[in-house]
């Protein structure tokens, strides 16, 4: 009774309390957050208007024209699609070495499982553009360290550039996503497995038939934001345009809108950022509701 | 980067009271029936696989640290794998010297943005998940939401509406145009909230009502200590977000003395075409600008380890 009585009132009784807890996030939250998307929504709307050639530039309601340049864009449209190729082809390799590493780690098979940890975990520790500069000079045909391979393979041709970029991504992030799934392999209490072992089961068997299915869940989430990483791909293909003049001012759909607003259109820049930020969001909800429905299954 | 920021986190809430200790029952489990029946093949096969990894993972950080000593003719003449003249600290004051120390400069810019700016986004986003997770109000389910939306809103994807913002305000080139952003961190909330549920208990902060502790007293002596290892991983974690961003100083500052080191870096690189001697300073600099993160990650693996199995992914 009292109990109940005194949940009732919680809300009531500590509105300071909660005011202190919770308005500084919310503030920022909005400001930072909530505001500026919708700022963006609004710069989207918008078109300048000259009087004659050379009269002064105004900004006037312009309604959907932004959005129509933008799907008439074609430039924006093939880094959509380079990214989308990059993605089906990184994200899955990069998922699968992590999958196999943190099983691996969580078997048996493997002495000294600490140290191998923390050094494929180390390259999360190096920044995108630190990450890009050094693979830069790994990549390059003369400085490398290995000018044997690179000497005879151009990483850096229009073909190859965005592989290499991959390899870079996928160097930096394959430590991150397997310390998650083998977190998600350390959860599963050992007796589910105790019976196969008993059974005589290999350590290949079990990792199939048990362990896989169960880090499912943790597989395709890391798959969808991934993802999501990919469609917001900046950093790496901005330095590789020191390195490879193939790597265009619109290779990635980021670095589109970062020189369209440079030019500066900034409402066609903004248009763009609003269409790629609800086809990032819709993709990962979408994904994200089916694997809870898979979940609870 | 932004890959990152958003797989911390798992469709529902992972299963609350399984907490720092989840690492360590694997050590018992893979002793237990280690050894006797796997064969030799399997283990020579596993550990193969393993050093290949690591060659993979560990040679360019290598080779980062070994081209970081060497003097510029040894650069190009000697093996690139392994040490000459050992001249890094020649190097290092080199990159100290160049332009007034504009390096230094940059180093503690990252610093302050991403140091300063973890602590406060952990102690903001522990108080909202806290409050989520320990009383009950109107709309708490709907804010929890709408933070979680937030979640999946990758950072940059917000750099060019928060330029936009702060132009309007004409707070652009300034500190707080990429210091005030990087404060709001939604994952931190999400991770809190869970971690608070499941760590700490209604009897403590009962007891500590009936002691007559006011509410917010009792989150910062009682329930920050119960939720430390959330609270670390998230700083770290914020702590990397801020100090890999690189969209958003990009976007906003034009003063190079604003410069966190990754743009300074970025900006030097795009320059060694025309200034050949630079190559060194970036090679060194990118070593130093590593540094400090690695050691952070090493020192703390005990917190963030526990705090991502528990707050991350069942």
């Amino acid at each position: 009774m009292t109990d109940i009585a005194v949940r009732k009132s919680r809300g009531i009784r500590h509105r300071g309390a909660l005011a202190v807890f919770l308005v500084p996030f919310g503030a920022l939250f909005a400001l930072f957050y909530v505001i500026p998307i919708g700022y963006a929504v609004y710069q989207s709307l918008l078109v300048v208007e000259r009087d004659g050639t050379f009269g002064p530039a105004v900004q006037v309601f312009g309604g959907l024209t932004q959005y129509i340049a933008v799907f008439e864009n074609e430039a924006f449209w093939s880094s959509i699609g380079r990214v989308l190729l990059f993605g089906v082809v990184q994200v899955p390799i990069m998922l699968g070495v992590a999958l196999i590493l943190a099983l691996l780690l969580d078997s048996p098979l493997v002495r000294g499982s600490k140290f191998f940890r923390l050094a494929f975990f180390a390259p999360y520790a190096v920044p995108s553009v630190i990450a890009a500069i050094m693979w830069g000079f790994l990549y390059s045909p003369n400085l490398s360290p290995f000018t044997g391979v690179t000497q005879n393979v151009d990483f850096l041709s229009a073909e190859s550039v965005l592989w290499s970029i991959a390899n870079v991504v996928t160097w930096v992030y394959v430590g991150y996503n397997m310390l998650i799934i083998y977190s998600a392999l350390l959860a599963i209490p050992s007796e589910i497995y105790e019976a196969a072992r008993l059974d005589g089961a290999s350590q290949f068997r079990i990792a199939w038939s048990i362990k896989i299915p169960l880090v499912v869940p943790a597989l395709v989430l890391t798959g969808i934001f991934s993802i999501i990483g990919t469609l917001q791909l900046l950093a790496e293909p901005q330095v590789f345009q020191s390195f490879s003049s193939a790597v265009t001012s619109t290779f990635t759909p980021n670095l589109t809108i970062y020189s369209t607003a440079s030019i500066p259109n900034i409402s066609l820049a903004a248009a763009m950022s609003v269409v790629l930020a609800l086809a990032t969001f819709v993709l990962s909800f979408t994904v994200l509701k089916l694997t809870q429905r898979r979940t609870a299954a | 980067m932004t890959a990152t920021t958003a797989s911390r986190r798992s469709a529902e809430p992972a299963k609350p009271g399984r907490s720092a200790k989840t690492v360590k029952p694997s050590k018992a489990r893979a002793g237990g029936h280690s050894g006797i029946r796997e064969s030799a093949v399997s283990r020579t096969i596993a550990m193969a696989v393993m050093v290949v990894a690591t060659l993979y993972f560990l040679t360019p950080i290598w080779w980062l640290f070994v081209a970081s000593s060497k003097t510029r003719a040894d650069f190009t003449t000697t093996a690139p794998l392994w040490f000459a003249d050992f001249a890094l600290f020649e190097n290092i004051a080199a990159l100290f010297d160049y332009r007034n120390a504009v390096f230094l400069r940059w180093l503690a810019n990252s610093a302050l943005y991403a140091g300063i700016g973890a602590l406060i986004a952990t102690i903001i986003a522990a108080m909202a998940g806290y409050a989520i997770a320990k009383y009950t109000f109107r709309g708490r389910e709907t804010l929890f939401n709408v933070i979680l939306g937030g979640v999946l809103v990758p950072a940059t994807a917000l750099a060019l509406p928060l330029f936009l913002l702060f132009s309007q305000v004409g707070a652009t080139n300034t500190i707080w145009a990429v210091f005030l952003p990087s404060l709001v961190s939604p994952f931190g909330v999400y991770l809190s909230r869970i971690y608070a549920a499941a760590s700490v208990p209604d009897e403590i902060i009962e007891a500590a009502r009936i002691d007559g502790a006011g509410e917010v007293r009792t989150f910062f002596t009682v329930a920050t200590r119960l939720m430390a290892p959330a609270l670390v991983t998230i700083f770290l974690f914020q702590f990397v977000a801020i100090w890999n961003n690189f969209f958003l100083p990009l976007i906003m500052l034009r003063d190079e003395s604003l410069f966190p080191v990754t743009l300074g870096l970025y900006v030097w690189n795009t320059q060694v075409s025309q200034i050949p001697d630079i190559r060194a300073l970036v090679i060194v600099g990118s070593l130093l600008s590593i540094i400090p993160l690695i050691l952070t990650f090493l020192g703390l693996q005990r917190f963030w380890q526990s705090g991502l199995a528990n707050g991350g992914l069942k």
